[in-house]
């Protein structure tokens, strides 16, 4: 582990003045209205004076070698303003300092179909558009491939020349205790392969970005990403700039879901673009371009076996996981560490191993998808606890209450967890939903089930080490009254800006409106990483809690000064100072600032966070290290149509443990979209491409929002969040994570009630009708012999 | 976003003046009505047009009246939206009225028409796609190329039918008010107005427009029903749908109609399951012999999204279910 100085300011879950005055309070988005009316600038919003727009050429080939380009006859186009092509951008680059094997657009080879080979820039869209058709591309064609199987064993070329490994992006085995000989002495033992069969995003907002060069050499950047700090880094590295001389900008952001954590080819293609052309650049991705540039949630197949004692208790889990990665790294070497580091919890085992190796494939590149790398293995191993149960006679409930960790305790791999509130999320579950009622007592093909799993509040260590802060905030007071915030934190409608807001007017004692945020514009806002790994409410929020409390001493004093009482006497609420003792002696907030600025000067500080030291002691013990783990549990409740397979699910009851709930509006709404967009994992979504020898191979089966059929709210089942809060020592106010956790359970606790429902276990995502109609069959055909039925593929 | 290519937009006020535009522009016009379908279609270099002919101003494409004879006229502008809620149409045809509501989402129900869903272009998962799409996969006979990736070696395209007003406007026996500036009106059976052409298949010559269609009063005892398989319950197009009518007459099936659709390129009247029910107490036993019967006659392709083999499983269990709610609840009022 590497020696670093902690900056790790936490300031206590304690309120300020001993009752809070805006945390833990219904309130609104603080950008709700903005929002609401259509005032908020997105992007594409931005029209800047003489403006071109950018188009890419893309690859018709899954997998070729590019032989030559020649752009000319789309650069004497009319209108045409500049082409760029791979050769111009050989830098390559990745999200991760080690596996950097992307380059903004192909320099030799292409790798799927959708894979960038050039981009134009011209006066309009269509210009722009005829201008690709008039690129001229000499492929030959390669071998694709699309079986993870087929590429781990073959690798004549590999996808990745050069690639040490063949087609193997990671590899990862990690073996904690002796997973061997606890199996072999365990009492039952389930042993079973699940499948994840591959989701997009889809965000509403596509990705766009617009590019403009100032006449002193300085480049904007406007782009809708959700690491805007990464963007700005890698942007430096591949035009080869100083990165004082860029500024980005990320603007109102329309759903990102982890999709829009990786540097992309438009960010660089319009930067160069606007260079070449001496004109502003836009490219806003149609919506099949979003399903090409993906970073979705990975496919895998995965085995699993669970041993447990006679009394239940898991004695060991094995797993071996093939993931395919599509046809570059992304955050690849994170996702394959995490199929694995993050299951340790809320059960406890002694025993642990995994096995997971990441493949390149012809298809478009996975990466981080809200729950990143474990709601795969996650919605096998909580299969796997119903089935033990089940085997032991005992109800899924009681099974995991036998088997919850503590709290203040380390997980077999190594991660310290602080606060827990599994046992509380059960109980939760449990009484809301009716399960002692319901559980194995609905009628015919109703069934409920349960599932719990546990997140990372942010993670422990920075894509690039370094030991500077995660997180930095500014904070100005003004004698208008106003405190202005100055964060780099993404908002991309998880809702980071009021959490800030909050914050910053808690320890400040203001109002929301009297509290304004300005969020990602590096030259504006110190750093802060971006949002990812559900870091910003525990990470930015301590450094605004930090800052926030600085600026509140230097208040207190002025006042104290004025009222001739103590400092610590003095009381900041709701838009007023006051004594403590005598509330009638009283100033408003703006007069205190005043105060406080004639006192102090100019008012503003500063706040930063780092994390604490955390982690096993081995080669990839830090990562899945985070502050403090969120808990969730799940109940569903299903209905199956045994004549047409059809899965009806009618209510989810989530109960998350979010250390506390700064703002619980907020969390109810990441509870609801995390299980929403969970469900939908379920049944609807597939992001896949056509396979074997025929045309279509490597074409991408559902590239339009009809057919990626995300769920309309008729599609989408009750949703009950329930608020847990175990106050945890590590967050703001005891604050966790809220925007990640709350999706893993609802795809296993959706498959543990089928079982409940109709005696099937569904192992291999996804239960489309016809999958289930078949295990349906399956199970009648073997009779009321009580052997459990697989999922048929 | 997608871009619409360059057209010129007309705007007739009159049927005449549309039809004279159409004759004018022999095949290279377009026209246009909700958009739902044609505008899509636009985008993705499927159809092309030099002039679109927006039919929006023709006031007497919007009228719904009884004929002398006793049959609904429901002008072809009409929206899905009045068209699902219209109290008469309720009445007489309930499974029509449903069969509406169930297009598409409630956008796309409030712009799009009757006589665009009547004349809605074929679908097929490798033609509605973008222009790059398609070029990667090397066309398709529907359009600009040589092969079918349905049926591989196939010479004729099966893209699939996928309206869901024209199986239940078939089981009622409907008829199409058809016009053209030189062969004036001609009045055209719904059943013989589909063809078995993915490429196009409908009767309608380039130079003629649709201006109504017309419902015979039902008779009385008429029993209809409409089922529809998606997988979401709004926005999706059929992967397969089921229309039934028939008559009651003491307990026993009169002329029962099934027509089934989003298999192939035109709706499929199963005259054999009809025939099979003639006379008979509509009884499970029945139920079962119809939905076998039914199966054996359809083969689902890979038009459609969605497994084959599934889709054939459901054909028995949504055949029954459509006669089933035909029974139970779909009896049309005069
Ligand atoms: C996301 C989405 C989902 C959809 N789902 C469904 C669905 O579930 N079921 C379904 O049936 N449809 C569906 N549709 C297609 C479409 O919305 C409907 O079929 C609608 O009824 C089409 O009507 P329109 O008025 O918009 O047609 P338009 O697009 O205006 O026209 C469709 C075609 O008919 C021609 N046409 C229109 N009016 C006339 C006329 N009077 N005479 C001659 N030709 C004419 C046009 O030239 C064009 O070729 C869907 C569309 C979308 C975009
Ligand atoms: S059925 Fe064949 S020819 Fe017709 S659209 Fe589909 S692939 Fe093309």
């Amino acid at each position: 582990m590497n020696e670093r100085k902690s900056i790790n300011r936490t300031h206590g879950p304690d309120a300020p003045f001993g009752e809070f005055s805006r945390v833990g309070k219904r309130a609104r988005k603080v950008d709700s209205m903005a929002v609401a009316t259509g005032q908020a600038m997105y992007t594409d919003d931005i029209q800047l004076p003489r403006m071109l727009h950018g188009k890419f050429l893309r690859s018709p080939h899954a997998h070729a070698r590019i032989r030559s380009i020649d752009t000319s006859r789309a650069e004497a186009l009319p209108g045409v303003h500049a082409v760029v092509t791979g050769s111009e951008l050989p830098v390559a680059y990745g999200v991760i300092p080690w596996t950097e094997d992307e380059t903004a657009l192909a320099v030799d080879k292409v790798r799927f179909v959708g894979d960038e080979v050039a981009a134009v820039a011209a006066i309009d869209e269509d210009t722009a558009s005829a201008a690709v058709r008039l690129i001229d591309v000499d492929y030959e064609v390669l071998e694709p491939y699309f079986d993870p199987q087929d590429a781990l064993v073959h690798h004549e070329p590999a996808i990745h020349e050069g690639n040490r490994k063949g087609n193997i992006s990671k590899h990862v085995l990690l073996e904690f205790g002796g997973v061997d000989e606890a199996m072999a002495a365990s009492e039952v033992l389930i042993e079973d392969d699940y499948a994840f069969h591959g989701t997009a995003h889809a965000p509403i907002e596509p990705h766009c970005a617009i590019a403009r060069w100032s006449g002193d050499g300085v480049l904007t950047l406007w782009s809708s990403t959700q690491i805007p700090h990464y963007v700005h880094r890698l942007l430096a590295s591949v035009l080869g700039l100083p990165a004082h001389r860029i500024r980005v900008i990320q603007p109102y952001l329309g759903g990102a879901f982890g999709g829009k954590s990786d540097p992309f080819s438009h960010e660089f293609c319009v930067a160069l673009l606007a260079k070449k052309a001496g004109r502003p650049v836009k490219m806003l991705l149609t919506r099949e371009e979003t399903f090409y540039t993906h970073r979705g949630r990975h496919p895998m197949q995965m085995h699993f076996r669970t041993g447990c004692d006679a009394k239940g208790r898991i004695t060991a889990v094995d797993s071996k996981i093939l993931i395919d990665g599509g046809s570059y790294s992304s955050f690849g070497l994170v996702t394959t560490y995490y199929s694995g580091q993050l299951l340790c919890g809320p059960s406890d085992f002694p025993n642990y191993r995994f096995d997971s190796t990441r493949v390149f494939t012809n298809k478009p590149p996975c990466g981080p998808k809200r729950g990143h790398g474990s709601v795969q293995p996650r919605f096998a191993l909580e299969i796997q606890l119903d089935r033990m149960a089940t085997q032991l006679g005992l109800d899924p409930i009681e099974f995991r209450r036998i088997n919850c960790q503590s709290e203040n305790t380390q997980t077999v791999n190594g991660q310290t967890v602080t606060s827990n509130g599994f046992l509380q999320c059960l109980d939760a579950v449990e009484e809301a939903s009716g399960w002692k009622k319901k559980r194995g007592k609905l009628p015919p093909n109703r069934g409920i089930g349960i599932a719990g799993s546990m997140y990372i509040s942010g993670t422990n260590y920075c894509v690039y080490p370094n030991d500077m802060p995660q997180a930095g905030i500014l904070v100005k007071l003004d004698r208008s009254g106003l405190a202005t915030v100055f964060t780099g934190t993404s908002d991309i409608g998880q809702g980071c800006t009021s959490v800030m807001a909050t914050l910053v007017a808690e320890e400040l004692g203001l109002r929301l409106d009297q509290v304004r945020v300005v969020t990602s514009d590096s030259d504006l806002c110190p750093v802060d990483l971006g949002a990812y790994s559900s870091r910003i409410t525990l990470m930015a929020g301590n450094a605004a809690v930090d800052a926030g409390r600085k600026l509140r001493k230097q208040v207190q004093e002025a006042v104290a000064e004025k009222l001739e009482i103590a400092p610590g006497q003095v009381m900041l609420a709701d838009g007023f100072a006051f004594d403590r003792e005598d509330g009638d002696r009283r100033f408003t907030t703006q007069e205190a600032f005043q105060f406080a600025e004639a006192k102090f000067e100019t008012l503003s500080a500063s706040g930063s966070y780092n994390t604490p030291e955390r982690g096993g002691d081995y080669r990839g013990g830090t990562i899945g290290a985070s502050p403090a783990y969120s808990f969730t549990a799940h109940v569903a409740e299903v209905e199956v149509d045994p004549e047409t397979g059809d899965v009806h699910v009618h209510k989810l009851w989530i109960a998350h443990d979010c250390g506390r709930a700064i703002s619980p509006v907020q969390v109810e709404g990441q509870i609801e979209g995390s299980t929403y967009m969970g469900v939908a994992e379920v049944q609807l979504e597939h992001h896949e491409v056509y396979t074997g020898e025929t045309a279509e191979a490597g074409l991408h089966m559902r590239p339009s929002l009809l057919e990626y059929t995300l769920p309309t709210t008729l599609d989408t089942p009750e949703l009950e969040a329930l608020i847990v809060e175990s106050i945890d020592p590590e967050g703001p106010y005891g604050a966790k994570e809220a925007g990640e956790g709350p999706l893993h359970g609802s795809l296993p606790a959706v498959a543990n009630a089928i079982y409940d429902a109709c005696g099937i276990w569904m192992t291999k995502l996804p239960f489309t009708p016809g999958k289930v109609l078949a295990a349906l069959k399956a199970h009648q055909a073997a009779g009321s012999s009580g052997a459990p039925n697989e999922g048929a593929n | 976003m997608l871009r619409l290519p360059r057209f010129r937009h007309e705007t007739p006020a009159s049927l005449e003046e549309a039809a004279a535009l159409l004759s004018e522009h022999k095949g290279r016009a377009r026209l246009l009505a909700g958009g739902t379908d044609l505008l899509p279609n636009l985008k993705h270099g499927i159809e092309e047009a030099d002039v679109v002919v927006s039919l929006g101003r023709v006031p007497e494409l919007n009228r719904v009246r009884e004929t002398e004879g006793g049959d609904l006229e429901l002008g072809a502008m009409l929206s899905l939206e009045a068209l699902a809620s219209d109290a008469l149409v309720r009445k007489r045809y309930p499974a029509l009225s449903v069969a509406a509501g169930l297009v598409a989402g409630p956008h796309h129900r409030r712009m799009g028409t009757l006589g665009g869903n009547v004349c809605l272009n074929t679908r097929c998962v490798y033609i509605n796609q973008t222009h790059f799409w398609r070029e990667a996969l090397g066309y398709c006979l529907k359009k600009d190329g040589e092969a079918c990736h349905v049926v591989k070696g196939g010479k004729r395209c099966v893209a699939a039918a996928s309206n869901d007003t024209a199986p239940v406007l078939t089981t009622l026996g409907a008829s199409l008010r058809l016009r053209s500036q030189s062969r004036g009106v001609r009045v055209l059976p719904i059943a013989d107005f589909y063809v078995q052409d993915g490429v196009y298949n409908k009767a309608l010559e380039p130079d003629e427009l649709l201006e109504s269609v017309l419902i015979p009063m039902p008779q009385p005892g008429l029993h209809s029903a409409y089922k529809k398989l998606r997988p979401r319950d709004s926005i999706d197009f059929p992967r397969l749908s089921v229309a039934v009518a028939f008559r009651l007459e003491s307990d026993v099936v009169r002329d029962l109609r099934v027509v089934i659709s989003a298999l192939a390129a035109r709706p499929l009247m199963l005259k054999k399951v009809g025939d099979l029910s003639e006379g008979r107490p509509l009884n499970d036993d029945l139920l079962d012999e119809l939905g076998s019967a039914a199966f054996k006659q359809c083969h689902p392709l890979t038009n459609v999204d969605g497994d084959t083999t599934y889709r054939r499983d459901m054909v028995p269990v949504y055949v029954k279910r459509a006669l089933r709610a035909a029974r139970d609840s779909g009896l049309s009022m005069p």
